[in-house]
């Protein structure tokens, strides 16, 4: 395990099975670790203000404010409001994407095809267990994947390639307010961001 | 002395003011806009409007009409939502807008994806190639600590601000209003996912999008939350729309790539099973 992981007094500690979802919130100034338990396993996360969720994590005002399109240590996540929600405080990895948004069976149709529409997805993660905390459909937004690489070339062309984690690496984020945060452990079987094997992920809670 | 003072005097006041023009304003009928775009016949015009810098502008249009958006100056930024007319709660999807299409650049053909994996337009022609869909578009404490306001209604608008007063003319509010794309300022990526501002291709320069279900559109023209200069710098914005079809299977558009091809059968299920197809 990283050593940012034993860092602070633990309030929380759960393993999220693969392809299931998580959500909980996070007192203003406490840390969530996730580990990626197994390696190159995409965990989609959205971002609420606690106390109004109708401010939310906006990756276009992060991308905007911090210059750059990838996520990392020093990165500010912050709202549609402009403010910061979380920082990022530590990170193995060192890179991670807020463009990609997330897989959903609709999307899969257009992706790979119609065949996949059964499949699982993260939109049907965020919209169960968003729904536990009253929010619906219209809360949901462009999402930051953590651990997934999705690099943007010269002319464009973007895509999700291979990860760039590995097992036991982990991401903290200090909550700046207190903050729900939103997880879905990518199922997704037709792309790299899981390593075609969607895996379990740890989440750490620590008080400072 | 303008005689308020009664009711019939400022009834005559206000009526007095009535036909004055500017250059900022809706133009009604639109068929009675005086340059339609080669080989639209004005009777089709549907949408002809000016939208200054630092203000907003929305419409429902009907599937199939063609939006033509055009930097007439050569500063402006067109910030653009749209969502499904029938069910709002649809709407445009950023993050599928470029992840399906391969492509983080907006260009011709490219289609702009609800998160229903449906096309809401499609960008049939363009002669800009300066836009972005990463950076969304300002708020009202960015622009605060930037210009010293971003009010609405004052001198340096924020584009979410305007955003949500469009949204809240259609039934919507805040939780409605997701991250944007927006023309005619440019942003690269560089291999370090660092961003560049290339700003604008010129004065002159337009867009067109063809509406591919019933959608309500909101524009508002802001400078880029990228925009450099000290200070708020945006002109102004055409925008004329006119009757038309929907991508159908014989258009090249429809199967240019697979992601699209199936993007335009998922839209035409959903337009068959509505009654709109």
């Amino acid at each position: 395990m990283s050593a940012t992981v034993a860092r602070g007094t633990v309030v929380s500690d759960e393993t999220v099975p693969a392809r299931a979802p998580w959500s909980g919130v996070v007192a203003a100034g406490h840390v969530l670790t996730i580990v990626d338990l197994a390696g190159n396993q995409a965990v989609d996360c959205l971002l609420y203000r606690a106390d109004d969720t109708a401010e939310r994590y906006s990756a276009a005002d992060t991308i905007a404010a911090q210059g750059s399109i990838f996520l990392t240590t020093g990165s500010v996540l912050r709202s549609c409001e402009g403010r910061p929600l979380m920082t990022v405080v530590a990170d193995d990895v060192g890179r991670h994407d807020t463009i990609g948004g997330a897989c959903s069976k609709e999307s899969n149709t257009l992706r790979y095809g119609h065949h996949t529409h059964h499949q699982h997805a993260c939109v049907e993660n965020f919209l169960r267990e968003g729904a536990k905390w009253g929010l619906g459909k219209r809360d949901l937004v462009s999402n930051i994947n953590w651990y997934m690489n999705v690099p943007v070339e010269a002319d464009g062309t973007l895509g999700i390639v291979d990860g760039l984690s590995a097992p036991g690496l982990s991401v903290s984020l200090r909550a700046e307010v207190d903050t729900l945060v939103l997880v879905s452990n990518c199922p997704q079987v037709n792309n790299p961001c899981n390593g075609f094997d969607p895996t379990p992920v740890r989440m750490i809670v620590t008080a400072p | 002395m303008t005689g308020t003072h009664t009711t019939h005097g400022a009834r005559d006041h206000a009526r007095a003011q009535g036909g004055t023009v500017v250059e900022a304003m809706p133009t009604l009928p639109a068929s009675a806009w005086p340059a339609p775009p080669a080989g639209v016949a004005a009777g089709d015009l549907t949408w002809a409007e000016v939208v200054a810098g630092g203000n907003y502008t929305n419409k429902l249009v009907a599937r199939g009409t063609t939006i033509r958006l055009t930097d007439l100056a050569g500063d402006a930024c067109a910030h653009l939502l749209l969502f499904n007319a029938d069910q709002p709660w649809e709407r445009l999807n950023v993050a599928d807008t470029v992840k399906v299409p391969w492509q983080a650049y907006l260009g011709a053909g490219h289609p702009l994806l609800s998160d229903q994996g449906r096309v809401l337009a499609t960008i049939v022609e363009d002669s800009s190639g300066a836009h972005d869909a990463l950076c969304g578009t300002t708020s009202l404490g960015v622009n605060a600590a930037r210009y010293g306001d971003g009010a609405p209604q004052g001198p340096s608008p924020a584009g979410r601000e305007l955003f949500l007063l469009g949204a809240l003319k259609h039934g919507l509010g805040a939780r409605d209003v997701p991250p944007s794309l927006s023309f005619f300022q440019g942003v690269g990526v560089g291999d370090d996912g660092a961003l560049t501002f290339a700003g604008s291709a010129g004065a002159g320069r337009s867009v067109t999008l063809r509406a591919e279900l019933p959608l309500v559109v909101l524009l508002a023209n802001v400078p880029h939350p990228l925009d450099p200069r000290e200070s708020y710098t945006c002109t102004a914005l055409e925008v004329l729309a006119w009757r038309g079809a929907p991508t159908a299977p014989e258009d090249p558009l429809w199967s240019a790539t697979p992601e699209g091809e199936r993007a335009y059968l998922n839209t035409d299920d959903y337009a068959t099973a509505r009654g709109l197809a």
